[in-house]
């Protein structure tokens, strides 16, 4: 674990950390402008964002328990740039959405929003990260003071089981959840491991 | 023929739709040609040569074997919407038998097996009969029918069509007065079919419809697309077509069609009768409970930042199929 943890603080570790983070967005960029998303490139890319959301929200939760776990306190470094990539492809989620399936028709959004909630859902956990990813910055922490800091960044458990719900409700549509089951089985554990862990201190 | 109304009892057909005379005298050069035994060498190319003719001018894509249809002098039948492309409309579709992905059908349907084939017509008929495909090819003459396709997921095609009206089968099996309802089974095959045996619905899939709905013109016995044979993933040999019903009411692969009294029970409807009624018209009106009926995407037409296009009631075959539903309340029987 030693050198894991060396190489975990190695000045390189960090950007290269980024560009894994960025790959499937130039990914996706790519394909959509040279026409590699099949036949529906609207709902590929809707998906695609989605599912990304979601697996990045498994590996930024997955830090602090392995962290401790593991006892690699290195990890810590790169919590805030997952998060801010969560926030990242939640942001091209709702853009899709919003493009692509409401053609930026505000009053046709808002009435999508209201009437299902399936939609609703995934919206309330846009609006949850907002404000995570809003103060993600150092001055930020300072100027809240750690305490509060900490409980409002804690909005990232409901975050994580409302964005299973969405995707249930979704995949409810194909009668499919073997994958929803692989996401909830992931976040469950990660929110389990905390739980457990401030129950038996 | 200035006045068209709805019901459009009495219309001609237009120029383009009447033969012409090379697709005419072509026929007679086929018999002439069947009588001297080269007829099945030149069936493919006069097939092709005979669609053309006819201005209906499907393209073969040029993968599987020839299977030309005469336009269809149907009301309604042929569409002047652009044609979805081949790769597209093989490539980008529903067949759970064969993976929950749009993508996996074409990907996993090669295994299917489709000779030797047959279609087992039971239930309330004078003539209950097991046909093989070859019986039902020969049944009726092949039309090309060119259908709006609308998915119940919000997306869209176009597609030619080859094959027969239903109902040109249903009366040679001559159904009881009891005969209320026609069940259409479609083959559930674990060996060939990897995904028939997921939890996803019950197997066999299983679509019916009203027997005044099958006898409908319109309601396709589909043997073929683009001037071709039907590809596996897309419900090779025999299927149904219901153009103004959500995609998933058109059952694929047949094997069985049974003459019931009673409404059958059917997949969809069986897996989320909240979301998939016995009906599933398409209707801008009625929302699946998760997102809007009332635009869809049309597949390789619509780029990617153009607005979605309006959905139209049953799928704009209301001025043919509306008077099947007269009086009846579309918001409940959805």
């Amino acid at each position: 674990m030693r050198g894991l943890g060396d190489a975990l603080l190695h000045p390189a570790a960090k950007p290269l950390l980024w560009l894994f983070c960025m790959l499937p967005m130039l990914w996706l960029f790519y394909a959509a402008a040279t026409d590699q998303l099949g036949a529906n490139p609207a709902e590929a890319l809707s998906r695609s964002t989605g599912e990304l959301t979601l697996r990045f929200l498994c590996m930024v939760l997955a830090v602090s328990p392995l962290r401790v776990v593991l006892g690699l306190s290195a990890l810590a470094r790169f919590r805030r740039m997952l998060g801010l990539f969560v926030y990242a492809y939640v942001c091209l989620h709702l853009l899709s959405y919003a493009w692509f399936d409401m053609g930026f028709d505000p009053m046709d959004m808002a009435r999508d929003i209201a009437k299902r909630p399936f939609i609703l859902v995934g919206f309330i956990a846009f609006l949850l990260l907002t404000p995570l990813a809003l103060t993600s910055f150092n001055r930020a922490i300072k100027a809240m003071g750690a305490r509060r800091w900490q409980q409002l960044h804690r909005a990232v458990y409901l975050v994580a089981g409302l964005a299973v719900l969405h995707f249930f409700w979704m995949r409810a549509g194909k009668n499919d959840f073997g994958e929803v089951l692989l996401y909830a089985v992931i976040l469950g554990a990660l929110l389990a491991w905390r739980l457990w862990r401030r129950l038996s201190r | 023929m200035l006045i068209k109304t709805k019901r459009d009892g009495f219309s001609h057909p237009l120029s383009s739709e009447i033969t012409g005379p090379s697709a005419y005298s072509g026929r007679r050069e086929l018999i002439k040609l069947m009588a001297s035994g080269l007829g099945g060498a030149a069936l493919a190319s006069w097939a092709g040569r005979a669609a053309w003719a006819q201005g209906a001018g499907t393209q073969r894509p040029g993968k599987l074997a020839a299977l030309a249809g005469e336009k269809s002098g149907v009301a309604g039948a042929i569409t002047m919407d652009k044609l979805t492309d081949y790769k597209d409309a093989s490539s980008y579709n529903n067949f759970y038998e064969f993976g929950t992905d749009k993508a996996e059908p074409a990907k996993n349907a090669h295994t299917l097996q489709t000779t030797p084939w047959t279609v087992e017509v039971e239930g309330l008929v004078k003539k209950p009969a097991k046909y093989t495909l070859e019986d039902l090819l020969k049944l009726k003459a092949m039309e090309e029918r060119i259908y709006r396709l609308r998915c119940v997921e919000g997306w869209s095609m176009v597609i030619p069509w080859v094959g027969y009206s239903m109902s040109e089968l249903i009366k040679k099996v001559e159904p009881l007065g009891s005969a209320k309802y026609i069940e259409f089974v479609t083959l559930a095959d674990p060996k060939t079919m990897p995904f028939v045996g997921s939890r996803v619905l019950e197997w066999p899939y299983v679509e019916a419809l009203r027997l005044d709905e099958a006898m409908h013109p319109l309601t396709l016995l589909s043997f073929g697309m683009y001037g071709e044979v039907l590809p596996n993933q897309n419900g090779a040999p025999v299927r149904l077509v219901v153009p103004w019903k959500y995609g998933f009411k058109s059952g694929k692969s047949l094997v069985k069609i049974r003459f019931t009294d009673k409404q059958p029970a059917t997949a969809w409807n069986k897996a989320a009768p909240g979301e998939y009624g016995f009906y599933s018209n398409v209707n801008p009106a009625v929302d699946h409970p998760r997102w809007s009926q009332g635009t869809e995407r049309r597949i390789g037409e619509d780029g990617l930042f153009a607005k979605k296009r309006k959905t139209l009631m049953f799928n704009g075959y209301e001025a043919q199929v509306g008077q099947l539903y007269a009086g009846m309340d579309l918001k409940k029987n959805f």
